[in-house]
């Protein structure tokens, strides 16, 4: 239920295609694959999976040094998406100030890379000596938020969801509750992580990360496929300016899509084992709030991150809640799992699926495994008006979240 | 060997606008640190590492600090703590 339509206005990303959500769109409808080998994680012992997709082409100097000296690399992205969200909304600047615009940006976890060098010179030497005053700015835990806020000069609120795999999908949707009910007018929503060998490690351990696709990297990671063996670590920023659909419209702003509906909830039972009963629970939830039924949904992009179990959990709720027809597919092939920013990276390609008329394909799913098959899986491109979108992300850590899209039309 | 003013002071200025990445052309001795060279703060915690590391001295204790206001400042300080340490030594 909403109080107020909630629009999409402008988005901005940085993803291992590059920076700009162009970029991104343009590389997923191409097929490609960001995946690459890392040298840093073969010289690690005890890490058997040496792939990732990693960020390329960022120039951090492009936000000045007052600004970024508070900035893991994880901020640098969010700012940097953020400002193209901004300059795809065409979002007067006034709007920015007044407390009326508010932030909800988080991540996985904070920046490892700056504990790291605090922490090779704490245990190294006993010394803080060196350690400067803006150290602690990059570990904090909603670090991203506030450095956007600072960045651009956004007065409303700030928080910063942290929820593993569902950070960005459940930031972009407390961003619309917000919006909804009145309690700001624009918000800026997504989520940002940064790679660190720490979280392909613990994948690895609980063997949930790819590790035999280390000399064909491109093949890797492979949702619901029947060959599939785990996650590929990611990095990256998603952002969506979200405003009330009054205010969009007022402005003359070209409006991408609508938030309709959106749920999070929790999977008690088992801190990293994905359930198809707690998966169903959220779509259903999410569905609800949309007001819509499950035959209106005409596309799901799901999580499938390519772990053995979550993809066929995944595939079995969606079974249950949406029947065997509507398409299904998963963008980690192409990504990899960007972690935090996950939700809204594949919320942007998902707006772009709308207003193409097209489903992106899963990438390297070339057979799909026998207990993921009850449901649609997209293979190729395919033609499909979409009027409703559902978009998954089931985190390890038990918090699910589910967003439902529609596609703007003025008469509803 | 002893470190002239000059040599000093460049390496002064060259870490500053190292760290801080300052417009060399503004690095003139009457340039108030908050108000021409925008440092803030933070700038100025920072800033005495940078010194420290450049000179190899200890001075995040020293009462001097808190009067520094311009470049010049910064200049006259270290060169004073320099002199005053190869007196001593």
């Amino acid at each position: 239920m909403q109080l107020r339509r909630v629009a999409i206005t402008g988005v901005g990303a940085v993803s291992p295609f590059g920076v700009g959500a162009d970029i991104l769109v343009e590389s997923l409808f191409r097929g490609e694959s960001g995946t690459v080998v890392v040298p840093e994680l073969r010289a690690i012992k005890g890490v058997r999976s040496h792939v990732a997709a990693l960020v390329k082409g960022v120039d951090p100097g492009v936000i000045p040094r007052k600004h970024r000296r508070s900035m893991s690399r994880m901020s640098v992205y969010a700012v940097l998406a953020c400002r193209e969200a901004l300059r795809q909304s065409g979002l007067p600047a006034e709007c920015l100030s007044g407390g009326n615009m508010g932030i909800s940006i988080g991540s996985t976890i904070d920046s490892i890379d700056t504990f790291q060098k605090f922490f090779e010179e704490y245990l190294a030497e006993k010394s803080m000596e060196q350690m400067r005053s803006t150290i602690f700015f990059q570990m904090m835990n909603h670090s991203c938020a506030f450095n956007v806020s600072q960045a651009l000069g956004i007065e409303g609120r700030v928080i910063a969801p942290s929820a593993a795999c569902s950070t960005g999908c459940q930031a972009v949707g407390l961003g619309y509750e917000m919006i909804a009910f009145g309690k700001q007018d624009i918000m800026l929503c997504g989520g940002a992580d940064e790679f660190h060998p720490l979280t392909t490690a613990s994948f690895d351990i609980i063997n949930a990360a790819s590790i035999i696709y280390n000399d064909r990297p491109r093949e890797t990671p492979r949702p619901f496929d029947r060959d599939r063996d785990g996650i590929v670590c990611a990095e990256g920023s998603g952002i969506l300016l979200l405003e009330s659909l009054e205010s969009a419209k007022k402005r003359g702003a070209v409006i991408l899509a609508e938030v309709i509906g959106f749920a999070t909830t929790s999977n008690p039972e088992n801190i990293a084992d994905p359930s198809a009963a707690s998966m169903v629970v959220c779509m259903k939830k999410a569905l609800t709030d949309a007001e819509i039924s499950p035959n209106e949904v005409d596309y799901v992009n799901a999580h499938a991150t390519a772990t053995i179990q979550g993809d066929i959990e995944e595939s079995r709720a969606i079974h249950e809640v949406l029947g065997k027809d509507v398409p299904v597919s998963s963008l980690k092939g192409h990504l990899g799992h960007t972690m935090g920013a996950s939700g809204s990276l594949e919320l942007i390609a998902t707006i772009n699926m709308m207003n193409r008329n097209c489903v992106i394909p899963t990438l390297n799913l070339e057979n799909p495994d026998e207990l993921c098959k009850k449901i649609n899986l997209t293979r190729k491109l395919e033609e499909r008006r979409i009027k409703y979108a559902l978009k998954n992300n089931f985190a390890l850590g038990g918090v699910n979240s589910s967003l439902v899209l529609r596609r703007y039309e003025n008469d509803k | 060997m002893r470190m002239t003013n000059e040599e000093i002071i460049r390496i002064i200025n060259d870490s500053l606008i190292k760290e801080f990445e300052l417009d060399r052309t503004k690095m003139v001795p009457e340039a108030m640190l908050y108000d021409n060279l925008e440092l803030d703060s933070l700038d100025r915690v920072d800033m005495v590492i940078v010194l420290e590391n450049a000179f190899k001295f200890k001075i995040r204790e020293e009462k001097e600090i808190r009067d520094i206001r311009t470049l010049g400042d910064i200049h006259k300080f270290v060169i004073n703590k320099i002199r005053e340490s190869e007196r001593i030594s």
